[in-house]
């Protein structure tokens, strides 16, 4: 319900253990966020973040698999897609 | 420059402003005459009169005047002299009148380094050379410290109307076209940027500009089939359509897709959970030109630095609710209101 | 991949809003309530509605925790900053929920009080840090999305000593408020299928997983789909609620399995369990008190607790009588139904719950949608 988006990781600061900084870039915007609730993010992963706390990793499998299912219901190839115009 | 054997030198490097700087004595005099004058260096100022006294040719004045308050004072792509020079320009060139002169009311916070002041003073003094302003007159006033945000500014403008154009939201009909020109968003991401609490990294920065030569050059391609120009400032192009229609008494139908917005500044208001619609520009326009006449105000805007990113994003419409509304990206619509309250950041 | 964009291909949502329109039988309405406020937010913003077939309507639900805050509370909380110490913490879109009489945190810092917008409850640890003289409470509201970063922060402050930050703790909880919706619209005799099936909330889903809405699917027999807040998350969740509507199945699905496990976040459920409580009753705005809905710091961190230390005791605020929120959350009427939309109740001057914040349901319509209901639309 709450307002989270995805970001990349881009470094980690572990001087603190218990909160885990990490700059993440959201596409030219860059915040610290504390990676406390997502110990298995690494560099390049994605998260998500609210509040300045990522919530989870993105799973980058998962999300290409619901597109396509998407393109599947859809009825459509990525040829097709490559086609259309917005 | 006038000379005064009296003047207390001031310590621009490391002095703060005093309460005397503003009492009307010595010290004042030593402010202005060591910040100030040199500055803004124009004859009718250096004249150091209590008003400036001059002639205009015969035909309409505009007359203008904005207070600037802005916090933080120095941000990425400018200062809040560059803002209280170039906003009053702007709202005078927007009459379609040519800017002339300015005065400058300042009120400093005690303790305030008078080496931010010189910097913002030589700032304003730059701004108008550029624009062909000149900075006549002014007052300085001194608060004790805490009761001002370092520094607040108000500019009041005088311009010359050099034709008989007429622009008013009164002229608007259905079917007239809405030209931006250029990307929504950047000051105001660019100021929050720097806000204690919610600062990110990023290179947004501020569009703040003089826009006295773009609107020139749209009313000399426009003319009469311009009906109206505006800066969407606070509350950003969402409060100056909303204005606009409720002034006209018409509607307006945008289409999202032809906004053009930054992809770093629609990545921080997505971050911080704000519409791009409602945040402040300072160097953008909007214009509302007649059907026959838009192709032709696009390409000339499209021609100059400050509207290569014109376009064409939306038409008048009958509309007895004057609705501003909103195609989306995915066809469906959506009313843009106007802004209630402050523009405070979501977290849900 | 941005893993937003990809999300909002218009070919695609053009392509999966006909497929709706396809599967949604014309010879049935259907009614799905998105439960949080952020998909309430979406669905505006993006102008989702307008695309979905007649026959589908959305129902604004209860999740947005700043409209069913009681106003009750947020007068406790101003009351406590009449006391000259306290530097009172909050999230930007509480600041404008009204109190009684309509005041605000934004009318209490005009009138002097020192209330900072903050970001993130790391934010508030800071201005405790930098301010050892003054009493820092922070006002923690939110689902359990945002109650694993107060934990984080309570931590923190008992980790470094932090004398003088406390936390007032306003955490809600999702399942409590969704069996609460359910078992209401269940036992309204005027209709009996007021809700055919839920919108499950992205980001609390990411942190407490599928299984809490298990028993919630089983005992109301209404699908929940949990949906990603990107336009194609929406629709494709809608198409899978349609699906299982039309087959009269009453599963628990999750659409947005790229961020929710079935276990959900492992580490911030635990801390959730070691901080907190749970309250016998929690009073929300609108729907009435719920039992075992909300939380409150744990014996082992009462100390941290501003309620405690400062012995705030929050009064019950009713509504206007005239207003009409509890029957809009639940799906009742519409926000064009209440006396006072529109009149005395509008975003400047919000009356209820669903005006409050620009995901409550009226705030939405108000914002975003009433042109639809009006004649005339071009």
């Amino acid at each position: 319900m709450c307002l989270a988006i995805p970001g990349r990781i881009i470094s980690i600061d572990d001087t603190d253990p218990l909160i885990r900084l990490a700059r993440v870039d959201f596409g030219e915007v860059i915040k610290e966020i504390s990676l406390a609730y997502t110990p298995q993010a690494k560099i390049d992963d994605y998260v998500l973040v609210h509040v300045g706390f990522s919530l989870s990793v993105i799973d980058p499998v998962r999300a290409r698999q619901t597109l396509e299912d998407i393109e599947a219901i859809c009825g459509l190839q990525e040829a097709d897609l490559m086609g259309e115009n917005s | 420059m006038p000379k005064n054997h009296r003047r207390i030198p001031l310590d621009l490097q490391n002095g703060l402003v005093e309460l005397a700087h503003g009492a009307g004595g010595r010290a004042m005099a030593a402010l202005i005459g060591e910040v100030f004058y040199p500055a803004f260096n124009n004859e009718l100022l250096l004249e150091q009169n209590d008003q400036a006294i001059f002639s205009v040719d015969a035909g309409r004045l505009a007359f203008t005047t904005d207070s600037f308050v802005v916090s933080p004072l120095f941000f990425p792509g400018g200062n809040i002299g560059d803002l209280a020079v170039n906003g009053t320009i702007n709202d005078i060139a927007l009459g379609g009148a040519t800017p002339q002169y300015l005065s400058a009311s300042f009120i400093l916070e005690e303790g305030f380094p008078l080496k931010d002041l010189v910097i913002i003073a030589n700032t304003m003094g730059d701004c108008a050379r550029s624009a062909g302003v000149k900075i006549i007159t002014g007052d300085t006033k001194v608060v004790e410290r805490g009761k001002a945000d370092g520094v607040f500014i108000a500019t009041t403008g005088l311009g010359v109307l050099r034709t008989d154009i007429v622009l008013s939201a009164n002229k608007i009909t259905p079917g007239d076209c809405l030209i931006l020109s250029g990307p929504i968003g950047d000051h105001g991401m660019a100021i929050l940027s720097k806000r204690e609490n919610l600062s990110f990294e990023t290179n947004i920065v501020s569009d703040q500009a003089a826009l006295h030569e773009l609107i020139e050059r749209i009313i000399d391609v426009g003319g009469d089939n311009i009906r109206v120009m505006r800066d969407p400032t606070r509350g950003g192009l969402a409060a100056a359509l909303n204005e606009l229609a409720e002034k006209s008494n018409i509607g307006f139908v945008i289409d999202e897709n032809k906004i053009p917005i930054n992809s770093s500044v629609a990545a921080a208001c997505e971050f911080l959970g704000l519409d791009p619609l409602y945040v402040a520009n300072e160097g953008k326009l909007i214009t509302v030109v007649a059907p026959s006449a838009a192709s032709a105000v696009l390409n000339a805007m499209r021609d100059h630095p400050l509207g290569r990113e014109a376009e064409i994003i939306g038409k008048a419409s009958e509309d007895s609710r004057f609705f501003v509304q909103m195609k989306t990206r995915f066809g469906g619509r959506r009313i843009i209101d106007h802004l209630s309250g402050e523009l405070l950041p979501r977290i849900c | 991949m941005s893993y937003s964009e990809e999300f909002r291909h218009a070919p695609l949502v053009r392509r999966l809003v006909h497929q709706i329109a396809i599967e949604a039988s014309c010879n049935r309405a259907y009614r799905f309530m998105e439960f949080c406020g952020g998909h309430t937010h979406a669905l505006a913003r993006y102008g989702i509605e307008d695309l979905l077939p007649q026959n589908i309507e959305m129902i604004h639900g209860p999740g947005c925790p700043v409209c069913v805050l009681p106003a009750g509370r947020i007068d406790a909380a101003i009351r406590l900053t009449k006391k000259e110490n306290i530097i009172l913490c909050a999230y930007g879109d509480l600041m404008r929920a009204p109190g009684a009489r309509g005041h605000s945190l934004l009318h209490a810092r005009a009138s002097g009080a020192d209330i900072r917008m903050i970001y993130s409850p790391l934010d508030a640890l800071k201005i405790a840090q930098a301010h050892p003289g003054k009493e820092v409470v922070f006002f923690a509201i939110g689902f359990e999305t945002t109650t694993p970063p107060t934990a984080l922060a309570v931590q923190i402050a008992r980790r470094d000593k932090l004398k003088n930050f406390s936390v007032f703790c306003n955490h809600v909880m999702t399942p409590a408020a969704m069996r609460h919706i359910l078992k209401e619209a269940q036992s309204d005799k005027a209709s009996h299928s007021l809700i055919d099936g839920l919108v499950g909330p992205a980001h609390v889903s990411a942190i407490i997983g599928c299984e809490p809405y298990q028993d919630i699917a089983q005992a109301f027999e209404r699908p929940i789909v949990i949906a990603g807040f990107e336009p194609l998350d929406i629709l494709q969740a809608l198409l899978m609620l349609l699906r299982q509507v039309n087959t009269q199945r009453a599963e628990i699905e999750n659409q947005y399995d790229r961020a929710v496990t079935d276990q959900g976040n492992y580490s911030a459920i635990n801390d959730m369990a070691d901080i907190f409580e749970v309250r016998d009753n929690f009073e929300w705005r609108g729907v009435g008190i719920l039992p075992n809905s909300a939380l409150k710091l744990g014996q082992d961190y009462r100390g941290l607790d501003a309620e405690e230390r400062f012995d705030m005791t929050a009064i019950f605020v009713p509504d206007n009588p005239a207003c009409e929120c509890g029957q809009i959350l639940r799906g009742r009427k519409k926000p064009r139904e209440c006396k006072l939309f529109g009149n005395a109740c509008r975003p400047e001057t919000p009356l209820g719950a669903c005006m409050v914040s620009a995901e409550g349901a009226c705030a939405a319509y108000w914002a975003y949608g009433r042109f639809r209901d009006e004649a005339g639309v071009s």
